[in-house]
């Protein structure tokens, strides 16, 4: 077990008041001003060297992502951190713990890397039903202006730097970085055609980095103990500490911290009291938020959570939000309810997302009850074909990964309901739930 | 899964709700809302003020509050941007309320994590309560919507209130909560269950130090 030591939020469930003093004495805000006298250069690097890859899902390196930020900001073009605060991928909720029981990570984190990337301000886009987050991280920055720690000569530091909330209102395609950026200048949050990518004209057509809460809170702790120290966990390519949120059929669902590839079977056993009926119990997980392929109970028990053990069996770490689902799971009902999520949450732009994820919904439902023929799954499997790769955003693979996991792993259990429903000999799956 | 909403008629829309206006304190606050973007991007506010508006209305009506068609042609005349701009914004978020609603919004959540937990009794229970989809009761108490995932998967099933979160719950503990606001009585947020927020129920497996003290786990750094 990761050692309470090496715990970066170490207020995560909130025991503890997450206002400056008391934040300060946990160690946040302890001579930031030193950290930035690092140099901006020496700071990239160091979060290069840390290993640390973008906790939003995609895993992108974030100080590589921070070097593509104009050193010499052009006049009237100045540099914007946006940092991704709109959790809104289901099985997701740890920026909602760092935000109400640690903000200030998340706050001294967006002036260090603002100021890394020679941005003019930090925009945090919080989902709009984060409603008492929102209100806790309005106050925690209030107060941080208060203490002259952001804002006009930041810490001390010289660096002016401002950070401003805006709340989302519905909508899961705005945690799409482009999507956030046209939300943020008040329109329907709608992704952009890339290039240009936001590095080169983003939030108002000037360079914007898009950052997860996440990677943004981990980065003071990760320059005050040294990227060796966060390089210590973790297998190679997959370093640092990590929050998991872990949902579904476990005895104690939680969100912890613990190091990157422990082992599935270690995180349960250590954090959930086990699988709910025991490891015998256990048919699948989806390891890594709703977007990712299901993994048989076989593939993932020992498999390293980490983004390359987890894309080893088929799957991904996204965003580390684990569900968890045991034998009395109906099945084809858990991934059909995702398909009505996205089919929710398609923004409208992309026809083969916006007819697609509604039909493969439809036919899901149908699968669901055994409404259909066999050939209707090679044809679902061939329209996932067709929405995946062919949209303007992920959503479109969001929406088809899900369902051909399905496909893959349970084809015989959506067969037999078919041909219980056409032949009547063989039971149906009675829904757990 | 909530049905097509019934907007009210408009010219009983424009008589109630053409006069609308900021409050003195609603004012002030639409200031500090603007004053968070860049000069010329004024634009960008629209979703606070849309928000600002819509709790205005609702304070207005005793109801969690709607955006009738006057009030999203004051908010657009407040940024200085086309009604229509700002109309396919309400229409895109789901927060913004097309139509009224009651003084409760309960809003459970439906999608697969909470599923997993037994959403489905959280359902069954608001509807013993008399509560359904897409309606609001005819005393205007509660408004039921299925919504898509709100964030708390390590505490579902759960159900947003109005501005708090219902967690761990149960057929029986929703029932509870729903007595418990049509008596008039203010239900505890939060998990519903023994547990201190997303720690695994019965204590945390790790921090534990921090439950009694704000522990500075510094001193241990090697």
């Amino acid at each position: 077990m990761l050692a309470d030591k090496d715990r970066i939020f170490t207020n995560v469930y909130g025991f503890q008041d997450w206002r400056l003093a008391a934040a300060r004495m946990r160690g946040d805000w302890d001579d930031t001003k030193a950290l930035m006298l690092k140099g901006q250069d020496p700071i990239i690097d160091e979060m290069k060297a840390s290993g640390l890859r973008g906790r939003g899902g995609a895993g992108f390196p974030t100080g590589t992502k921070w070097s593509f930020m104009p050193k010499e900001p052009k006049p009237g073009k100045p540099n914007f951190l946006v940092i991704n605060a709109d959790e809104s991928e289901p099985g997701s909720c740890k920026d909602r713990e760092i935000i109400r029981h640690d903000p200030h990570k998340l706050i001294e984190g967006a002036l260090i890397a603002g100021y890394a990337m020679r941005a003019r301000a930090a925009y945090i886009y919080i989902r709009g039903e984060y409603i008492r987050e929102a209100e806790t991280l309005f106050a925690a920055v209030a107060e941080a202006y208060d203490a002259g720690l952001i804002g006009r000569n930041a810490c001390g530091s010289g660096y002016d730097f401002d950070v401003f909330v805006h709340r989302g209102a519905g909508a899961y395609i705005c945690g799409e970085e482009t999507a956030m950026l046209e939300s943020l200048e008040g329109k329907k949050g709608q992704p952009r055609l890339k290039p240009p990518f936001p590095a080169g004209a983003g939030l108002y057509g000037c360079p914007t980095t898009v950052n997860n809460v996440e990677s943004i809170a981990v980065a003071p702790t990760i320059l005050r103990r040294g990227a060796g120290w966060f390089a210590s966990f973790g297998a190679e390519n997959n370093r640092g500490t990590k929050l998991f949120q872990i949902s579904g059929h476990v005895n104690k669902p939680c969100v912890v911290e613990e190091a990157m590839s422990i082992p599935f079977r270690q995180l349960i056993d250590e954090h959930c009291g086990g699988i709910r009926g025991g490891w015998d119990n256990l048919l699948a997980v989806i390891p890594g938020g709703s977007s990712v392929p299901l993994v048989p109970a076989k593939e993932i028990m020992d498999a390293p959570m980490d983004f390359d053990g987890l894309r080893a069996v088929g799957s991904g770490l996204g965003t580390a939000a684990v569900i968890v689902m045991d034998k009395s799971t109906d099945i084809v009902r858990a991934i059909s309810r995702i398909s009505y999520f996205y089919k929710h949450e398609s923004c409208g732009q992309c026809t083969p997302c916006r007819e697609g994820t509604g039909w493969m919904w439809r036919v899901m439902e149908r699968l669901r009850e055994g409404h259909a023929d066999v050939e209707e799954i090679d044809m679902l499997q061939e329209v996932t074909k067709q929405v995946e790769g062919h949209t303007i955003c992920a959503l479109g693979d969001a929406a088809a990964w899900p369902v051909q996991g399905l496909i893959r792993h349970f084809r015989p259990e959506i067969e037999r309901r078919i041909a219980a429903r056409k032949g009547g000999d063989a039971p149906l799956a009675v829904a757990a739930e | 899964m909530a049905d097509a909403v019934h907007i009210p008629d408009e010219a009983e829309t424009r008589a109630r709700w053409g006069g609308f206006a900021w409050t003195p304190a609603n004012a002030e606050q639409a200031k500090v809302i603007l004053a968070r973007y860049p000069k010329g991007r004024e634009q960008s506010a629209v979703m606070p003020l849309l928000d600002l508006a819509q709790r205005q209305v609702g304070n207005d009506t005793q109801t969690q509050g709607w955006l009738p068609v006057p009030v999203i042609e004051f908010v657009a005349k407040q940024v200085n941007v086309p009604y229509m701009r700002v109309y396919e914004v309400v229409t895109f978020y789901t927060m913004y309320n097309m139509a009224p609603v009651g003084r409760f919004h309960v809003q459970v959540c439906g999608t697969t994590p909470c599923m997993l937990r037994g959403s489905d009794d959280v359902l069954a229970a608001c509807k013993n309560k008399g509560l359904v989809k897409g309606k609001t009761t005819p005393d205007g108490l509660f408004t039921l919507t299925e919504v898509e995932c709100l964030g708390a998967c390590a505490n579902a099933p759960m159900v947003q209130i109005n501005d708090d979160n219902f967690e761990d719950l149960t057929y029986d503990s929703t029932i509870a909560i729903l007595e418990a606001l049509a008596e008039g009585r203010t239900p505890t947020p939060g998990p519903q269950i023994d547990r201190q927020v997303s720690a695994p129920e019965g204590g945390p497996t790790s921090l534990k130090e921090m439950v009694s003290e704000n522990h500075d786990y510094r001193d241990h750094w090697s």
